[in-house]
């Protein structure tokens, strides 16, 4: 490749335009301070020095939507907190990430047949990325969890993907 | 004061008021008529010989064979610090107030024991008992608009809430899966 070397300014630095964009969303997840229930005991531990998630960028937890790329989660949802919980979602900026902690949010849990007012899993209010199952889930379990969303994340373009021109062609 | 002799203090004081009482075994009770139901609490608590000043539960009760509703208040006394008594001195009671389950009404006692006031509203949320003369009778745990009373016993689970199915049949949950 001897045409391109000693051709740049030192300091400038070549990559794709996606790796970029992905390796800064991938290492700086900003979770929302949001535990319902239990689970939420669990994503303190993982907040907190043993199992620190501030190891993988994900430690700065929000107190606002505003400010947050993630939603954990982390607990029974109610039908009386689904509304509050969608609307906390369509506070949240694009582009941004729903992980379901727990066996509650996962598919109702253990209120699954006879709680009368518990949602039979959070993806019936807001799309969810990463399911974690568990009552609740190891600390282990929930970075586990967000080390597979950052692999989703690794793994986005901004190109126009297959799908995308597969539905164009249809609608056309 | 023994269950004993508060059922006897209970039966002289207010008589037919008293519609059955329970002194053995573990939870001694006197079952009062609805009506009578605040006078009976007021002079529980302001009577010198009972001195119940704590409302510690109201627990409801759906008697669907028998189409009643009932409500058990749990009172304890506790000695004021001032009395001089040692905290020992202390004894509990309980009252039963059955009501119809058509038109289940009974009269509040949120004036006579504040504890009752979201107690109350708890049973008028999951068990439907309404409490005349209550100051704010809303619904306490389910949202506003809530339909039904979810602990009752004949009550029917919700198929959707404001658009998200709430049926226990999962395929129907979760179709995409």
């Amino acid at each position: 490749m001897s045409w391109i070397e000693n051709r740049f300014e030192e300091g400038l630095i070549v990559t794709s335009l996606d790796w970029a964009i992905n390796w800064g969303r991938t290492s700086s997840i900003w979770p929302m301070t949001f535990g319902l229930a239990c689970c939420a005991i669990e994503m303190m531990a993982v907040g907190a020095s043993r199992f620190d998630i501030d190891r993988f960028g994900a430690g700065a937890f929000r107190a606002t939507p505003r400010q947050s790329d993630l939603m954990i989660v982390a607990g029974t949802v109610t039908y009386k907190m689904a509304s509050r919980l969608k609307r906390l979602y369509n506070q949240m900026p694009e582009p941004k990430y729903v992980m379901a902690m727990g066996a509650c949010t996962v598919g109702g849990g253990p209120y699954f047949k006879h709680g009368y007012h518990v949602v039979k899993g959070v993806d019936l209010v807001v799309p969810v990325d990463v399911y974690i199952p568990g009552c609740p889930p190891r600390p282990e379990a929930l970075l586990e969890g967000l080390m597979r969303l950052q692999d989703k994340i690794r793994h986005q373009t901004r190109a126009k993907s297959p799908m995308t021109k597969v539905k164009e062609a249809a609608l056309a | 004061m023994t269950p004993e002799e508060t059922c006897r203090l209970l039966n002289s004081e207010f008589g037919d008021a008293v519609e059955a009482t329970k002194t053995e075994g573990a939870h001694p009770y006197a079952q009062i008529v609805a009506d009578r139901w605040p006078d009976v609490a007021r002079f529980l608590r302001d009577d010198e010989r009972l001195g119940f000043n704590l409302l510690r539960s109201i627990s409801s009760l759906d008697l669907l064979e028998e189409n009643l509703l009932a409500c058990v208040y749990d009172l304890m006394r506790i000695p004021p610090d001032d009395s001089g008594k040692l905290l020992t001195e202390t004894w509990e009671f309980a009252v039963r107030v059955v009501t119809n389950r058509d038109n289940p009404v009974i009269p509040t006692v949120s004036k006579t024991w504040p504890a009752a006031d979201w107690h109350e509203r708890e049973a008028f949320d999951l068990m439907g008992i309404r409490f005349a003369g209550h100051p704010d009778l809303r619904r306490i745990l389910c949202a506003d608009d809530w339909v039904g009373h979810p602990l009752r016993k004949d009550y029917e689970f919700p198929r959707e809430y404001h658009g998200i199915p709430a049926t226990t049949e999962y395929e129907l949950t979760n179709p995409h899966h």
